[in-house]
């Protein structure tokens, strides 16, 4: 689960990082009603930044403004800048390196407290797959695209990661200290600052958390200027408090409606609506699909314990877009159990009608009982006897269909 | 031969008494694992409620390895108490752990794959369907009729898919010695190396299936060790397979181990590595038995 950069600064300040000063607001008027507030406080400078579940913004263009109008991310010397370039910005859609070219529409506003930048560093952390661990990544590069150093120049990128069982150490910020050339106070800074960053990222259970840039202020301060959080959504159960931070308008809504069956549904562009059991098994369909020549319409996980009431909710899912030409539902059941899968598919065949060709392809527990019940049904699905037939079937009704 | 378990392996299940782990408790005892028991705290002394199942619930791992002498534990318990459930079986020095569990938190299995360094146990998962030594142990979620004892070796990160090879090896008549389900998370017990290692080293495993998917760079370190051991003279006839080959990057595909980032973990560089290594690498998830049958045959 993603959430807003002032979102993550706010976590990030419950456990003592330094960020800016900064409103949130949803309206001109709170923007500019923000920006007095930080003005009040002090704040001569302001930067009204959008914000989206995306990187790039400062680069970003806005769909609807002339294409030499300002990004994503503006500086404003006052509210009345501040109000202006917000009227500017929300409602319009922002189209950024990752938003892809559909873009994302501007429903948020963070103002913030302008920080004046000597220099900048990249840190970030992650879960490191290799060694099993929370690991750092810092670089002296800070604010470029980190990908593109990694690329051009790895020496630039020093890694390392944490033995959960001492937990973060002095050492480790003296590491990050020396590999961002840090010494004196802001060494005694780095240190502070990377065990404060480990705390947060473990005890909320992120599973990213990128800064880019960290900075160091003129007058001798590490501050987060940007920050990006994720968190990993097999945790969230015990996290109520960022659990509340999910910003539904960020996400597809047959992605949420997915969620809420605890279902894995991923929208695609084809038109080969899928229904399979397990994450791999379910990539497998969609490759399989494109092999013969189609493109799948989704990816779609009814996990282990599915139950006929989830099944029907996914099958409800897939025929709700109308891009899908046809369905393919592929089940190799372990845990899962054929039988129930078929009388998800018959109840929701007879819930919601079928408009495009079926084919259902069952394997494994209750096999028998499954194939059973989809013949007894009296509906029109095709049958199909292993992964290899079902794509092909699938392929031909809606090559034949169209 | 076969690799990790058979027919001597004494198992108990933690997690004993709930819905799942009564199922899949009945499919292993009518499969002939020796199921000796299985933990369920507060609940010991009793006998599981399941007259199917019908043997000793002990609150501890401890107590129940002490009785039974069991050598192998397969956790159902749900993702909250999971990873101290793998841990408690790791205290008590079981020497294979099999978690079946979905959804466990990444920083819990910090701690557990920590747990294991040095440890007497290994562990398999989580979120993996299990372990068959083929007509000998069963040990998972694994559906059970579509095994078939033979010589293939069958190692996967993906729970369904190895189904698919074990179906597919079973229908060209060439049987299984193990299958083992490594699970898709990103921290997991064992890798792809260990699991080779062992197909390698077994007189009757004769040929080698890996399925791999997007994510991580594990299959091309399995793929590097291959190339490795065959340079020391050591192979077996492999075919691969990789899911995930139509996956958008950035996007997590169900599991928390899928999903191509940072421009790493992609198919195709998966796909060459393997090639690379001399691994014949099946482009469609249905032709596992057929591209392996055909690499048998030169």
């Amino acid at each position: 689960m993603n959430i807003h950069e002032y979102q993550a600064k706010e976590v990030l300040k419950g456990f003592g990082v330094p960020v800016s000063r900064g409103v949130a607001a949803m309206t001109a008027e709170e923007a500019r009603a923000g920006a007095e507030k930080l003005a009040a406080e002090g704040a001569r400078l302001f930067v009204v930044k959008a914000q989206i579940h995306a990187g790039g913004r400062g680069k970003g263009k806005f769909k609807e403004l002339v294409a030499d109008a300002k990004g994503g991310v503006r500086l404003a010397k006052t509210p009345d800048e501040v109000y202006a370039n917000a009227k500017e910005m929300l409602g319009n859609t922002l189209v950024t390196i990752q938003t892809g070219p559909a873009g994302k529409v501007v429903n948020r506003l963070y103002v913030e407290d302008g920080s004046d930048i000597e220099k900048e560093f990249y840190l970030s952390m992650l879960v490191d797959r290799e060694t099993g661990r929370t690991a750092f990544v810092v670089s002296t590069e800070g604010g470029m695209d980190i990908e593109k150093v990694a690329h051009d120049t790895p020496e630039k990128i020093v890694t390392f990661s944490v033995d959960p069982a001492t937990g973060i150490q002095p050492h480790h910020g003296r590491a990050i200290a020396k590999a961002l050339g840090l010494k004196g106070d802001l060494a005694k800074q780095a240190e502070s600052l990377s065990a404060k960053l480990y705390k947060a990222f473990v005890e909320t259970d992120m599973s990213l958390l990128e800064i880019n840039p960290l900075i160091l202020t003129p007058d001798g301060r590490l501050h987060v200027l940007d920050a990006k959080v994720g968190f990993d959504s097999n945790a969230l159960y015990r996290h109520p408090e960022i659990v509340a931070l999910r910003d539904l308008t960020e996400e597809d809504e047959k992605e949420i409606e997915a969620s809420k069956y605890d279902l894995s549904y991923i929208t695609l562009d084809g038109d080969i609506g899928c229904m399979v059991n397990g994450a791999g098994l379910a990539m497998a369909t969609m490759d399989i699909i494109k092999l013969y020549g189609r493109e799948p319409a989704n990816f779609l996980d009814v996990g282990g314990g599915a139950s006929e009431e989830k099944v029907t909710a996914a099958f409800k899912i897939i025929t709700a877009d109308p891009n899908v030409k046809g369905i393919l539902i592929n089940i190799f059941g372990g845990i899962m159990k054929c039988d129930i899968i078929a009388n998800g598919v018959v109840a929701a065949v007879k819930a919601v009608g079928l408009k495009v060709p079926l084919v259902v392809r069952l394997e494994g527990t209750n096999v028998e009982q499954g194939k059973k019940i989809i013949a007894e049904s009296g509906l029109d699905v095709v049958p199909a006897d292993d992964l290899d037939d079902a794509a092909q079937k699938i392929v031909a009704a809606v090559k034949k269909a169209a | 031969m076969s690799i990790l378990i058979d027919k001597s392996t004494k198992l108990i299940t933690q997690g004993f008494t709930g819905k799942t782990a009564t199922f899949h408790s009945l499919g292993a005892l009518a499969y002939g694992t020796k199921l000796v028991g299985g933990v369920a705290p507060g609940k010991g002394g009793t006998m599981h409620p399941d007259p199917g199942v019908n043997l000793p619930v002990w609150d501890t791992v401890a107590e129940a390895k002490a009785a039974t002498g069991a050598t192998a534990s397969v956790v159902y318990v749900p993702p909250p108490g999971a990873a101290d459930a793998i841990m408690e079986a790791i205290d008590a020095e079981i020497p294979l752990i099999v978690c079946i569990t979905e959804g466990i938190p990444v920083q819990d299995m910090i701690k557990v794959k920590r747990a294991l360094s040095g440890s007497k146990s290994r562990l398999i998962g989580p979120n993996c369907p299990g372990i068959v030594t083929a007509g000998e142990c069963k040990i998972g979620i694994m559906p059970a009729n579509i095994f078939k004892p033979g010589s293939v070796g069958i190692v996967s990160r993906s729970g369904t898919l190895t189904y698919e090879a074990v179906f597919q090896t079973t229908n060209e008549g060439l049987g299984q010695t193990t299958a083992v389900g490594i699970g898709g998370d990103p921290v997991k017990g064992t890798e792809f190396i260990d699991m080779l290692e062992m197909f390698l080293a077994d007189e009757k495993t004769k040929s080698i299936v890996m399925i791999g998917e997007i994510g991580g760079s594990a299959e091309e370190d399995a793929a590097q060790f291959i190339a490795d051991e065959a340079k020391r003279g050591r192979s077996k006839p492999m075919v691969g397979f990789i899911a995930g080959r139509t996956a958008p990057p950035g996007r997590r595909m169900g599991h928390a181990g899928a999903i191509i980032s940072g421009g790493k973990g992609d198919a195709e560089s998966k796909i060459a590595a393997m090639e690379a290594a001399g691994i014949t690498v099946s482009p469609s998830p249905a032709r596992l038995g057929k591209t392996l049958v055909d690499v048998l045959k030169g």
